[in-house]
């Protein structure tokens, strides 16, 4: 999937995975998406919440080799 | 710097039942699934994603010169809420949950149960964070481990400090909710695991079949340990009666329920054997049993000193899951409308089994959650 920026949370504990995303977000205009890498398995559950709650659509979400990789679209 | 509080720390103010407020800031699903529970708990959740930019969404739940334990999932996001509350906030008293909700998971409180009429004693292992109860039998220099949990060194660790060894390990089912330690604990001191053979048809190591008629003794001044069949929440599910006076239900009653039948996928098969268990085997019985359950599910159900017990006489006048006489009532309650499985139970069961062997993460992971074995009237 296109991204317009891709953040790299691998190897963070939480809460830095939604710390950084949340940044990372503030930066982006409306309407772009931003593509997540973490490897804390929390962060799957706590990004779908947060992106909820925020007005923010997560996309899709995978799992791959223990990497999680979410695109998330600025709501 | 905040201050930290250990899972031993707070588990004595729960069992203490003393006024505990908790911020609980894991994701509102997380903390509706399974939360810190007890007599004088009061908790509030607020996801710390929430308090990012402020913590205006707690101020007003909570008082700032009150403690407040604030809680999450691993202790990482409590740590920086509760920085936020002394920093911006200026809250003098707050506490972090060291290791958050999943070392509360682990966490094992030890309580005493009874000394026993001919020497040794009987204590209950309370896991505040899941409700699981474990028991050992200790008399003599010996001992006895009945449904042990996954942290066997906890056990290990508290036999040594008694002076004892540990001979047997029983379970009294094949369990669905949480991995079983008996076999890992019996290879490493060389004692006997015992387990009901028609829970183990599937197992893939050797066990001692655990049978009516066939006693266990723990130690010289043998303390018997009399195993009763009971089936209805497994199929191979047996009770234990010990020194005469103490039984131990397993999974098939509890103090305000009863065993569910489903989790091995056969709930209309075994309907009947735990009807069958909870009102004619237990009814023959003597009614001045201590019925010691492997779960609780309520925090009402914790004495003060934290332990779980009741009359077996006590529980046909009050427990409702033993108030029913329509057989088609009972089995409508006991097959409908049957609470959320336990988490990951069926790779539990495997493990369990010895089928599969799960690296020490992904069984901690596993076991994330509430027992969840038992149907509520």
């Amino acid at each position: 999937m296109e991204s317009t920026k891709i953040l790299d949370a691998k190897g963070l504990a939480c809460p830095m995975p939604i710390v950084k995303t949340k940044k990372a977000m503030n930066e982006l205009e409306i309407g772009e998406i931003l593509e997540v890498h973490a490897t804390d398995k929390g962060a799957k559950s706590d990004l779908t919440a947060w992106a909820k709650s925020g007005g923010h659509e997560l996309l899709e979400d995978t799992e791959e080799d223990d990497v999680l990789k979410f695109w998330i679209k600025k709501g | 710097m905040t201050t930290p509080i250990t899972t031993e720390a707070l588990a004595k103010k729960v069992v203490n039942q003393e006024k505990i407020r908790i911020l609980d800031v894991r994701n509102t699903d997380e903390f509706d699934d399974w939360k810190i529970e007890g007599e004088n708990v009061e908790i509030i959740n607020e996801p710390y994603f929430n308090l990012l930019d402020g913590i205006e969404p707690v101020t007003g739940k909570l008082t700032k010169d009150q403690e407040v334990i604030v809680v999450c999932a691993k202790g990482g996001s409590s740590q920086m809420v509760a920085e936020l509350l002394e920093e911006e906030g200026g809250f003098s008293k707050v506490l972090n949950l060291e290791g958050g909700m999943k070392a509360w998971s682990e966490h094992l409180e030890p309580v005493k149960i009874a000394d026993l009429k001919q020497g040794g004693s009987l204590y209950q292992f309370v896991r505040l964070g899941k409700g699981c109860l474990s028991y050992m039998v200790e008399s003599d220099g010996e001992a006895a481990i009945i449904d042990i949990s996954r942290m066997i060194e906890k056990y290990e660790a508290f036999a040594k400090d008694k002076g004892v060894q540990i001979k047997h390990l029983i379970d009294t089912h094949l369990h669905a909710d949480h991995i079983s330690g008996g076999r890992a604990l019996a290879e490493k001191t060389g004692g006997t695991y015992h387990l009901p053979p028609k829970d183990a048809t599937e197992v893939t190591y050797d066990y001692t079949a655990l049978e009516e008629g066939n006693d266990i003794t723990v130690g010289n001044t043998k303390v018997k340990v009399q195993p009763i069949y009971s089936p209805g929440h497994t199929i191979g599910s047996t009770s234990l009666i010990i020194d005469d006076h103490y039984l131990l239900t397993g999974d098939i009653l509890f103090v305000k329920s009863i065993g569910r039948p489903d989790l091995a996928g056969k709930a209309e098969d075994w309907v009947g054997d735990l009807r069958h268990s909870l009102y004619k085997r237990y009814k023959e019985l003597s009614e001045d049993l201590i019925v010691l359950p492997a779960h609780y599910s309520f925090a009402e159900e914790l004495s003060e000193g934290g332990s779980v017990s009741a009359r077996l006489g006590d529980l046909y006048q009050r427990n409702e899951g033993l108030q029913v006489d329509s057989e088609e009532v009972f089995k409508k309650m006991v097959t409908e409308n049957l609470p959320p499985q336990p988490n990951a139970y069926q790779e539990i069961r495997e493990t369990n089994m010895g089928k599969i062997t799960p690296e020490d993460e992904k069984q901690r992971e596993m076991e994330t959650g509430p027992n969840r074995c038992a149907v509520h009237g």
